[in-house]
């Protein structure tokens, strides 16, 4: 009989973020009093983090399959068909409690747990980003964040050795108290090389590889699953320590022991550590897992049951062997230096049994921990439907040259290259553009083919109508791979919500999963991945609703990709799409006039698809030299961003029927602006009218300036010192905090 | 041509450096674990970038005290052709093959970037195939690449020729002394540089400016 030798009280049970009724569950399910081991692993399993208890309903609700897809959601990562035998695996995961608590290790670890999801799959990374969201640039904190997460994210990936391709980085003042850092990874394997968590075999050696387990992470998802107080910083030791060296090696063992054909299943350690991944390798296999503790390697001495079930160190593996291969595997560990032991064996009782000191310390049914985990409907209400504001009842500029030198120099709109420098994003060698482009692109294999990446949301329409922000986060991602050439496949997704217990917090996320599901299947990018985090709010003030959307996108011919920058003088420049100069909840309102109203602008998704075939066809037809999309800022910062990144100027012509502001900054969507050479510029004009596709020549390449017709010329020179200004003097302002 | 290029636990550049051996000579080079006391009998030994052992401690420190690098050491002495490229520069200093020491970038952050680079001489078995004086494109990626040596060892490079790369003043991305990029040994056979030729060899990685220093190593020895 299993011993009980800590009482279970009220308050205990609270303290492992379990509700009531919760652990009425537990009591029914099992029948007695749960031990402290057994209490801590419930609340591994059962927490929001990692039992998606209140998202899981409007998950599932997703459009997950396409002919591409091999493993969607509920694996490690998604894996994608990439032709030629070739697949791609990628997840994006966030890790924002631990990068507010310590920015530096939370970002680090952030980034290793990603990758680690990756390589647990068979495959080698090959591409990093990241979305990263602080506090507004005045919050006596922001600085001290900023700073901590991208030397932490540069700390990791650098030295792991991946490239960090891409990304976004934004501030608004709802993430002071609560950044988000949001990782994104992407490998490569064979399709025939994917490995998986399911274990096969009863009695065979359950084998712990990597890192020793210390007192570091423990609780860390529990922690990722409450709101912020101002106590919160008192949370440090529940942030794990990165060791991006151990990581490396971990990788090649793992890639180098998968060639031994000796890994049956294969599972990381990542939240909630060893309980987590023990029981998912135990419960797919429908097998029981039987771990004696005493075989662990660990970093500190006379560590419990407790703490070992619960540590979240980093760089830590579990998979179950081929015995017969055992001697080929040792070897490998041996090469590689790393910590290996046989800490248990697969049994047929379908029970998760724990020893420690030869005693029993856990003994539960290993389904009902994934099964029987509570699920909610939690009440949700729609957030009110804004009405849309007419471009000509927001305020013109006194100067629109100015407004624009104002727009491009913004803490959201300015050149992140501090932060990208900070990022090794060539190595491998296979970078074809990387960050700072509408998506960054990588050559793949022999073939010539590459892949396209990026991420995407755009909180502040999310906030004013879910479901139209929710559509856009993914039309966005879409077209930016578009832009370069590719072919979109599929996409992973990072909701980061606030309290989904309050109605409003949660009929954002519903909403929000409505508009991406929605275009997700309009568009053909399915969800094949995905994290959410909700309880992203301190003391009861949530972040922005921020669903982001990292795609992956197929170019065929990688030589045929084409950038933002403008290549040559005298070339006509062409809009594609409808720009009806779309002013409501836009940066030039939010950040120039000071104000957030009206509704969003509409995605209509039929257009965007319509429109960004087109586009992609020319690009590979090599009918265009340039092409970027609409986004924050509107058309003129889009053109102002392709003559600064071409260092060509420009001469536009602007639209007689909308008012200048709103054709200059309005951001509607399923818009391009694309360069042409003259004389192929009437061929593509026609082929749109015939495709049905609206366009609108509005200006010519060429010259040092660019230059509205009606309005002064503003130098390059002078846009390009607003826009790259920023940053680096921001950073480099004495950390206050 | 023969080459071999060494690998540390950490090492992550070593498959670039390989890419790159095979892509330009055609023939595919030997990757050494750093455990190996010998090295097979090649014309270019080459120690790739990365942070071997975590550059815990001091970046190339540890590599520095790995079993081949005895081997390396007395290949080096018999005048066989050494490249070390980044963490393969610190651990030929750590190890005193190179003069001089790799600190810490001056803004205290790690830089990838493009620099230009000054073929400071085209008198050397790396640089041949290059003008002298010719400016090149190439990328660098490190947090350690401050170039630093006393006056006395500066003026004794200069003076005999050995400063094979210098960054462009206003493109200087750590704070390297007299813009130094990369250095050579007395014999002229060993050559460490920061910047990352091996990931600027193809037009699809936006040129093709860092050929040239395989091409020069690479031509046959008689």
């Amino acid at each position: 009989m299993i011993k009980n030798d800590v009482d279970i009280t009220p308050e205990l049970i609270a303290e492992h973020g379990l509700k009531p009724d919760e652990y009425q569950r537990i009591l029914d399910l099992i029948g007695r009093t749960p031990t402290l081991t057994e209490l801590g692993i419930f609340s591994a399993m059962w927490n929001e983090h990692c039992s998606y208890k209140s998202s899981k309903k409007w998950l599932r609700t997703l459009p997950t399959e396409g002919p591409r897809v091999i493993e969607g959601p509920g694996e490690n990562a998604g894996v994608v068909d990439i032709d030629d035998g070739d697949v791609v695996v990628f997840k994006m995961e966030s890790h924002n409690h631990p990068s507010f608590i310590s920015p530096y290790e939370g970002a680090a670890t952030g980034v290793g747990g990603i990758l680690r999801d990756v390589f647990t799959m068979g495959a080698r990374p090959v591409a990093a980003m990241n979305a990263l969201r602080f506090g507004a640039p005045e919050n006596e904190r922001t600085r001290h964040i900023v700073s901590g997460v991208v030397e932490g994210v540069g700390g990791y990936g650098n030295c792991f050795g991946v490239p960090t391709i891409g990304g976004e980085v934004n501030f608004d003042a709802r993430y002071n108290d609560n950044c988000l850092v949001n990782a994104f990874a992407a490998g490569l394997a064979k399709a025939d090389g994917i490995f998986l968590s399911e274990a096969k075999g009863v009695g065979l050696p359950i084998v712990y590889l990597g890192s020793k387990t210390g007192r570091d992470g423990i609780h860390g998802a529990t922690m990722a699953s409450a709101e912020f107080d101002d106590d919160s910083e008192e949370k440090r030791p529940t942030v794990q320590i990165g060791d991006p060296f151990s990581e490396k090696l971990l990788l090649e063992a793992t890639l180098e022991l998968m060639q031994t054909g000796a890994v049956i299943a294969i599972q990381d350690m990542g939240a909630a550590g060893l309980t987590c991944s023990a029981v998912e390798m135990g419960a797919k296999g429908n097998l029981g897992v039987r771990l004696d503790l005493d075989q662990v390697p660990c970093r500190e001495e006379g560590m419990t049951a407790y703490e070992m079930m619960l540590s979240e160190s980093q760089e830590r593996m579990l998979m179950v062997l081929d015995p017969n291969k055992e001697e080929e595997a040792a070897a490998v560990f041996k090469k590689w230096d790393l910590d290996f032991a046989i800490v248990g064996e697969t049994t047929d009782d379908q029970r998760f049994k724990v020893y420690r000191h030869k005693e029993l310390m856990a003994d539960l049914p290993i389904n009902d921990l994934g099964d029987e985990a509570p699920e909610y409907d939690r009440p949700w209400v729609p957030s009110p439907k804004l009405d849309p504001i007419a471009p000509s009842d927001v305020p013109a500029p006194a100067d629109l040259g100015q407004a624009l030198l104002q727009l491009v120099s913004l803490p959201d709109m300015c050149s992140r290259r501090w932060v990208w420098e900070q990022y090794d994003n060539l190595i491998q060698g296979n970078t074809i553009a990387g960050p700072g482009g509408d998506a960054a692109v990588i050559r793949v294999g022999e073939e010539g083919k590459g892949l396209a990446f990026s991420l995407d949301v755009t909180p502040r329409y999310c906030e004013a109508d879910p479901v139209e922000g929710g559509k856009q986060a993914v039309a966005e991602c879409w077209r930016n791979i578009t832009a370069v050439g590719a072919e979109p496949l599929a996409a992973t997704d990072n909701l980061n919500f606030g309290n989904p217990e309050k109605p409003e917090i949660m009929g954002q996320f519903v909403g929000c999963i409505e508009g991406i599901g929605e275009a997700c299947l309009a568009l053909d990018m399915p969800i094949v991945s995905g994290n959410v985090s909700l309880y992203n709010e301190t003391n009861g003030q949530a972040i922005l609703p921020t669903p982001a959307i990292g795609g992956v996108g197929l170019l065929p011919d990688v030589t045929k990709r084409i950038g933002k920058s403008f290549v040559a003088e005298g070339e006509t420049i062409i809009l594609i799409g409808t720009h009806t100069g779309h002013l409501g909840q836009s940066i030039y309102q939010r950040d120039i006039v000071g104000k957030t109203a009206g509704a969003p602008p509409k995605v209509d998704l039929a257009a965007e698809k319509k429109h960004g075939d087109f586009v992609r066809n020319a690009i590979r037809g090599g009918r265009v030299t340039a092409v970027h999309d609409i986004s924050d800022g509107g058309l003129l910062v889009a053109v102002a961003e392709m003559g600064m990144s071409g260092k060509i100027g420009a001469t536009l012509t602007p639209s007689k029927d909308i008012p200048l502001h709103a054709w200059a900054f309005g951001e509607d969507q399923a818009c391009y602006v694309v360069t042409v050479p003259t004389d192929g510029a009437n061929a593509l004009l026609k082929e749109a009218k015939t495709a049905g596709i609206p366009t609108q020549v509005i200006g010519t390449t060429g010259g040092s300036e660019l230059t509205v017709e009606g309005v002064s010329p503003i130098s390059l020179a002078d846009l390009d010192a607003a826009h790259e200004g920023w940053l680096p003097k921001y950073m480099s302002a004495p950390d206050t905090h | 041509m023969k080459s071999a290029v060494i690998v540390f636990p950490g090492s992550n550049r070593e498959r670039d450096m390989l890419y790159a051996l095979e892509h330009i000579s055609g023939h595919k080079p030997i990757a050494v674990w750093h455990q190996e006391t010998s090295l097979p009998d090649v014309d270019l030994i080459v120690l790739p970038g990365g942070f071997s052992y975590g550059d815990y401690l001091r970046t190339g420190a540890i590599a520095g005290l790995s079993p081949i690098m005895k081997a390396v050491k007395e290949k080096a002495a018999k005048g066989v052709r050494v490249l070390g490229v980044c963490n393969g520069f610190q651990i030929l200093t750590e190890t005193g093959i190179l003069p001089g020491a790799l600190l810490r970038n001056a803004h205290l952050k790690f830089v990838c970037k493009q620099v230009r680079l000054e073929v400071a001489t085209n008198a050397s078995v790396f640089t041949s195939r290059y003008t002298q004086g010719q400016v090149i494109d190439c990328p660098v990626a490190h947090h350690d690449g401050n170039y630093f040596a006393d006056e006395d060892t500066l003026n004794r490079l200069e003076g005999e020729d050995r400063v094979a790369f210098r960054y462009t003043p206003e493109t200087n991305p750590n704070g390297s002394i007299r813009n130094i990029a990369g250095v050579m040994n007395d014999q002229k056979n060993v050559l460490g540089m920061m910047p990352h030729p091996e990931n600027l060899i193809e037009p699809a990685q936006g040129g093709t400016d860092g050929r040239g220093i395989f091409e020069s190593a690479l031509e046959w020895v008689a």
